[in-house]
């Protein structure tokens, strides 16, 4: 293969010295065919999600007649079927994938920014907070998140998707946040960090200046393992009616729609979990990919 | 070795108790109380809901409220399930064991099959056999629980009719069966449902403990047991296998809260009248008590998994065992 060399030569070449280590790692991950095809598959779900009104082929939440083109099984006007209301299933997956990959990565957002703090103050501070922040942890994890979030959603019907969002968000940093401090304590005392502080830097600038870019490996892939979480989460919470409210798409709730005659309209559960399986297999396969690629460092 | 038994054992009943006093932060944070939740009901008076809050405590102050539900949990009581119109302990008290069949039945199955697939993997490492398997794994461990178990349901009920659709027996015919055949029932249903979880399981088993064996083949004593001349197999069984069992304890204690989330789903597809089911219908009628109680069963479950682990590891492992 010519372009392994030249990947070899690039790599030792002068000019790439400063690269970032997620630059890096991408460049490393790609090198394998099964990354390539699982950024690829990745890539043209996002897309078709971020053009959902382009590529859809009807109005997701329009009902056109639902009396004579209910239930129609998957046919050349709806490649997926349609359901009880008459809704097209494919253009309700399309824009389902646009819903449940912006309340992942938005989820993810938020479990990042909350783990990352926690965790690092956990290992930062040391002591009894530590260790208090530490056993609180324990119980958060102790609680199995769905039931968790059940019993939060079940606490307040009617959410908006921005709530929903925050507790998918709120539950799913505790154990990035036991990474993140085990990473700090280990790095705490290194001798760059020693070095920092006899130079006079101060403890923000040490977090943010020296910790916390050693920590961007661990955050990628948990984000990566995160986002594939809370898509797998929000399609359950839907499907059991306490997620993505009516009549909004999320692939979920499309597969809600046709539980209670789940024998005659397995169209309406076949299609969108393949769309949400082949999502969630390229996000775990990428994750892998990665961590791969910043353990051999 | 007691001592440390002790102190896992302190440490859990502190989970419980955090656990505890979070589901009663959830309970209070949430608008309204259980009586606006459940009687959106127009025929039940401002009056009746007053008296209701009365006898239930809801008008006290809420450090009294708290102390009064630490002290009803403590005693075992978990309220009042409106929907079944029975108490919460009891309503899942019944439900728990069909619960804790089937989750026993998928732990085992799931760590059989899924160390036995890593097995078979790492004899043949690098084979189109491995990566194939690695494929199967990689893609049940992607699936959506739920999506998983509907498609076992419409596959094996009303594609290809070998098992019955749903329930824990037949409804009608149970009553008229002997004994055997009262027993072939049972196993009848529960074998879908079980198969189901079994394999949801067994994929990240598999996956974990193949990663597992790997870890200890560059190991020196594997490199001694080779140049002793034993055979590959010999290797794998007597020396890989033994000693990447360890990380598995620790897979069992971190496996259940996905089992128990797997068997939520299950119940609820198959009607398997376990915890999960119950809990999930409690959802549909905003049984809110039923559904709390429900959270704080499974978290127990999951602190009693984490600490049954902890103390097999430290059973299994020689070198942890004399401290």
């Amino acid at each position: 293969m010519p372009w392994q060399t030249q990947d070899f030569a690039a790599d030792s070449g002068p000019t790439r010295l400063r690269e970032s280590p997620l630059g890096l790692a991408v460049r490393r991950i790609l090198r394998k065919r099964s990354s390539r095809v699982a950024l690829f598959v990745l890539g043209v779900i996002v897309l078709v999600g971020l053009l959902a009104p382009l590529v859809a082929p009807y109005n997701p939440a329009a009902q056109p007649d639902i009396v004579g083109l209910k239930d129609l099984p998957p046919s050349f006007a709806h490649p997926f079927g349609t359901d009880p209301y008459s809704r097209d299933v494919l253009s309700r997956v399309i824009f389902g994938a646009r819903l449940s990959l912006m309340i992942g990565v938005l989820a993810t957002i938020v479990s990042l920014t909350v783990g990352v703090a926690y965790g690092a103050i956990s290992g930062y501070a040391g002591g009894v907070l530590d260790a208090v922040m530490m056993r609180l942890l324990d119980a958060f994890l102790s609680i199995p998140r769905l039931l968790l979030l059940i019993g939060v959603l079940v606490a307040w019907p009617r959410l908006s998707i921005g709530a929903l969002v925050v507790f998918l968000g709120l539950t799913g940093w505790f154990g990035l946040s036991r990474i993140v401090r085990g990473q700090v304590l280990a790095l705490k005392h290194a001798e760059f960090i020693t070095a920092a502080q006899a130079l006079g830097a101060s403890r923000r600038r040490i977090l943010w200046r020296h910790l916390l870019p050693n920590l961007v490996s661990p955050i990628v892939v948990a984000a990566t393992l995160g986002v594939a979480h809370v898509i797998v989460l929000e399609a359950g919470l839907s499907y059991l009616g306490i997620g993505v409210p009516q009549p909004l798409a999320s692939w979920g709730n499309i597969i809600q729609d046709g539980s209670d005659q789940v024998a005659t309209l397995w169209w309406m559960a076949l299609f969108p979990g393949l769309f949400m399986v082949l999502t969630v297999m390229t996000l775990n396969i990428l994750a892998e990919a990665l961590s791969d690629a910043y353990e051999r460092r | 070795m007691i001592r440390q038994i002790a102190q896992r054992l302190v440490q859990a009943a502190v989970i419980v108790a955090i656990v505890a006093v979070i589901t009663f932060i959830l309970i209070h944070l949430a608008p309204g109380d259980p009586f606006s939740a459940v009687m959106d009901n127009p025929n039940v008076s401002e009056a009746v809901r007053q008296t209701l809050r009365v006898q239930y405590g809801l008008d006290r102050p809420l450090p009294e409220q708290f102390a009064r539900y630490v002290s009803s949990l403590a005693h075992g009581e978990l309220g009042w399930s409106f929907s079944h119109a029975r108490p919460v302990r009891e309503v899942l008290g019944s439900a728990l064991p069909n619960t804790l069949l089937l989750m026993g039945v998928a732990l085992v199955g799931s760590f059989t099959l899924g160390i036995l697939i890593a097995l078979i993997q790492v004899a043949r490492r690098g084979s189109v056999t491995d990566h194939a398997l690695s494929g199967i794994s990689l893609f049940l461990f992607s699936m959506p629980d739920f999506w998983f178990v509907i498609l076992s349901l419409l596959a094996f009920t009303y594609w290809l009719p070998i098992f019955p659709v749903g329930g824990a027996v037949d409804l009608v015919m149970h009553e008229y069966m002997g004994l055997g055949g009262r027993i072939v029932d049972r196993l009848r249903h529960l074998a879908l449902p079980a198969i189901t979880l079994t394999v949801l399981a067994s994929a990240a088993v598999a996956r974990y403990q193949r990663a597992a064996l790997l870890d200890v083949l560059p190991a020196d004593y594997i490199r001694t047991a080779r140049l002793k001349g034993l055979t590959e197999r010999q290797i794998l069984r007597r020396h890989a296998l033994r000693n990447a069992l360890l990380p598995i304890i620790t897979m069992i204690g971190l496996s259940f809260p996905a089992l128990l989330t797997g068997a939520f789903f299950v119940e609820k597809i198959f009607a398997w009248p376990g915890m999960g089911y119950a809990v999930v219908n409690a959802i549909g009628t905003r049984d809110y008590p039923l559904v709390v109680g429900g959270v704080i069963i499974g978290s127990i479950m999951v602190t009693l998994g984490s600490l049954l682990a902890d103390l097999l590891y430290a059973l299994a492992d020689p070198r942890l065992r004399g401290r």
